[in-house]
C-alpha cells in the first residue's frame, strides 16, 4: 500500500527571506531565567581548592581510582568515596580541538584551543580546559602540559582560576 | 512475551524551517503512519511521544504540548527522552507498551522544531555542559564532537579524507529520499575545503539543523498479522547509558553503543552481527560518527570502519549497506525525529518499499541505532521480516 517514494511528504519549508520580509507572522519572546546553583559537596571543595591554586580529587578504594573531577560517591561501585587526594596541576593532552565558533555558533577570528587534559595523579582523564602559549599546529595528543594559574588575588573559586594549560 | 511488530510509518519533509507548528508536524506524521496501515485513532491504545529539550521551543512539557497532534487525546501517553537517542528509544519504549500485554497498538511520534531557537539552537545546547566545570569556558556544542573525532582519528590513524567519504555517500543516498533537506552530490574535496567549524570538523562533516516529524505504529503479533502480510518484527531492543563524567572516558570507542548492541543482539538471537545484519542505519549526525558507531555495534573492527567505507561495502549495493536513507547528513537532523526516520527506513527497506533507495537482495534483518546526550546514550533496535 505504501511506497515511501511515490508521494511528496507533507511540510511547508520557509525561507529566511519569508521571515525577514515579514511574509510569515512570527512572535519573538526572549526568555529570562536566572539560576543560582548549589555546587554540591564535591565540586564545592574542588572549586575552593582551585582558589588555593591546587587540584583535588576523591579516592575509591574498591575500584582503586582517583577521581577528577571529585565526587562523593563512586558511580561504578555505588558506594561513598573514601577520601580527598591532591593531584598535580600537570598532565597530558588526551584530545584537543581548535574552535572557530563561539558558544552561540557565531564565527571568531582568533580560534579557541580546547583540550581534555589527563591530570597527573588521576586515574583516567581529567577535565576540559583551554590550551595556551601554543600554536594550533604544534598541539598533539600526548603532549605534556602544565596549568597556568591566575594570580592568587584574582582567583574566585572557578574553573577559570586556571587560565589555560601550556606545553611543558 | 508476545512478539511486537512495526506495521506502519509516516514522515514529513525535513526542513530548515517549517511553517507548521510542532503540533501540526506531529499530526502530519502521525496521521500518515495510521493511514499507511489502515488504522484510525480509535484503534490506538497508547501513545509514546519523543521530542528534544523544551528549551529548544520555549514550551513547557512538550509531550503534553504535542499531544493533540500526536493522537494522545484521552489516551495513556508517555514521553521518554534521551537526546539524539530518542528516535530509537521511542520504539524500544513502545515495545514495552505492547510486549507487556498492556496495549495492542501503540502510536509512536517523534517531532522536532529546531528552527525556533534564535539565533541558533546551538545556544540552547550550552546547558549540556557541566554548570561549574565547563560552562564558564563558554563551550560550543560542536567541541564535544570535535574532541571525540580527534581522539578517534589519532587512536587508529584515520584521515579526514577517509571520514569525508561518509558525507559523500550519505548526501548522495539522500538524493533518492523525498523528505531530504540537504541531499546533494559532493566530493571528498568539497568536504575538505568546506569551512572549518571546530577542527577537525568541517561544515560538510555536519548534519543540518532541522524541523520535522516521524511516526510509526507498533502492534502485537495477532493484530500485526491481521493488518499486514509483512509485519516487521522488533526482535531486539537494547539501550545503555555511560557516565556523565565524559572527560574520564575513552572517547575512541563508544562502549555504551556496544553494550546496547549486545543487549539487542542477545534478545534477537544474533550471534554474528557482521554476517547476520543485512542493513544498518547507525546515527550519523557527523560523518565520523557513522564509523565510530559501526565499530561500537561490532559491525566493524576497532578502527576498521573506514576501510569498509573505502571498499564500497557500505554502499547500497554493497555487502552491508549503511544509511541507505541518506542518514542525518543527507536527509536532516530534527533531533528526536531523526532516529525514528532511520527506524522507518529499515521498516520500508525490509518490506521492499524503499523505492529508488531499495537495497537489493531482499534484506531480512536490519538495525537502527541512535545516540545522544554528552556522548552517553546508545539505543539499538534489531528488526526482522519473516
Amino acid at each position: 500500500m505504501s511506497d515511501s517514494t511515490d508521494r511528496s511528504p507533507p511540510g511547508t519549508p520557509l525561507s529566511d527571506e519569508a521571515i525577514q520580509q515579514g511574509k510569515v507572522l512570527t512572535l519573538e519572546w526572549p526568555s529570562s531565567l536566572r539560576y543560582a546553583w548549589d555546587t554540591g559537596v564535591a565540586i564545592g571543595r574542588f572549586l575552593a581548592e582551585l582558589k588555593n591554586g591546587r587540584i583535588i580529587g576523591r579516592t575509591c578504594h574498591k575500584c582503586e581510582r582517583v577521581l577528577v573531577p571529585p565526587r562523593m560517591f563512586c558511580e561504578r561501585c555505588f558506594r561513598p568515596t573514601d577520601g580527598w587526594r591532591f593531584v598535580q596541576d600537570s598532565g597530558a593532552v588526551n584530545t584537543f580541538s581548535i574552535s572557530h565558533l563561539r558558544w552561540d555558533a557565531s564565527r571568531i577570528e582568533d580560534p579557541i584551543l580546547v583540550a581534555v587534559i589527563e591530570i597527573d595523579g588521576a586515574s583516567s582523564g581529567g577535565f576540559l580546559h583551554y590550551l595556551g602559549e601554543v600554536k594550533p599546529e604544534e598541539i598533539g595528543i600526548g603532549m605534556r602540559v602544565k596549568a597556568v594559574w591566575k594570580p592568587p588575588e584574582e582567583r574566585t573559586g572557578s574553573i577559570r582560576d586556571i587560565l589555560y594549560f601550556r606545553p611543558s | 512475551m508476545r512478539r511486537v511488530a512495526v506495521v506502519g510509518a509516516g514522515l514529513t519533509r525535513f526542513m530548515r524551517r517549517a511553517q507548521e507548528s510542532g503540533t501540526e508536524l506531529s499530526w502530519l506524521a502521525a496521521s500518515q503512519a495510521l493511514a499507511s496501515c489502515g488504522l484510525g485513532l480509535k484503534d490506538v491504545d497508547s501513545v509514546a511521544i519523543g521530542s528534544a529539550p523544551d528549551a529548544f521551543d520555549g514550551v513547557h512539557m512538550k509531550g503534553e504540548y504535542l499531544t493533540p497532534g500526536a493522537g494522545g487525546w484521552g489516551r495513556p501517553v508517555t514521553r521518554p527522552y534521551a537526546g539524539g537517542g530518542t528516535g530509537v528509544l521511542m520504539p524500544i519504549h513502545a515495545w514495552h507498551h505492547v510486549a507487556s500485554g498492556l496495549f495492542d497498538v501503540c502510536l509512536v511520534v517523534a517531532e522536532e522544531k529546531m528552527s525556533t531557537c534564535h539565533p541558533h539552537p546551538q545556544g540552547a545546547f550550552v546547558t549540556i555542559f557541566d554548570n561549574f566545570l565547563e560552562r564558564p569556558l563558554e563551550p560550543n556544542l560542536i567541541w564535544i564532537f570535535a574532541l571525540e573525532m580527534q581522539r578517534y582519528m589519532q587512536t587508529y590513524g584515520i584521515t579526514k579524507e577517509e571520514i569525508a567519504l561518509v558525507s559523500v555517500k550519505n548526501k548522495r543516498n539522500a538524493l533518492d529520499h523525498p523528505s531530504a533537506q540537504v541531499a546533494e552530490e559532493i566530493t571528498v574535496k568539497d568536504v575538505m575545503e568546506s569551512e572549518v567549524m571546530v577542527s577537525p570538523v568541517n561544515r560538510l562533516d555536519v548534519s543540518p539543523v532541522s524541523d520535522g516529524a516521524a511516526a510509526i505504529v507498533i502492534a502485537a503479533e495477532d493484530v500485526a498479522r491481521r493488518l499486514t502480510d509483512k509485519p516487521v518484527w522488533l526482535d531486539g531492543v537494547g539501550w545503555n547509558l555511560d557516565t556523565a563524567y565524559w572527560t574520564n572516558r575513552d572517547l575512541a570507542f563508544p562502549a555504551y553503543v556496544e553494550r546496547a548492541a549486545r543487549m539487542a543482539y542477545k534478545m534477537a538471537g544474533i550471534t554474528e552481527p557482521r554476517k547476520q545484519i543485512n542493513i544498518v542505519e547507525p546515527y550519523d549526525p557527523f560523518s565520523y560518527k557513522e564509523l565510530h558507531h559501526l565499530e561500537g555495534l561490532l559491525l566493524a573492527d576497532k578502527g576498521g570502519a573506514p576501510k569498509l567505507t573505502a571498499d564500497g561495502v557500505t554502499q547500497r549495493n554493497g555487502d552491508m549497506p549503511v544509511c541507505p536513507s541518506g542518514g542525518l547528513l543527507g536527509v536532516g537532523n530534527p533531533i528526536a525525529a531523526a532516529g525514528l526516520m532511520k527506524v522507518a527506513e529499515i521498516f520500508w527497506q525490509l518490506r521492499g518499499e524503499a523505492g529508488r533507495r531499495q537495497v537489493p537482495g531482499q534484506p531480512k534483518v536490519g538495525l537502527a541505532q541512535a545516540w545522544g546526550d554528552l556522548m552517553q546514550v546508545g539505543t539499538v533496535v534489531v528488526m526482522r521480516v519473516d
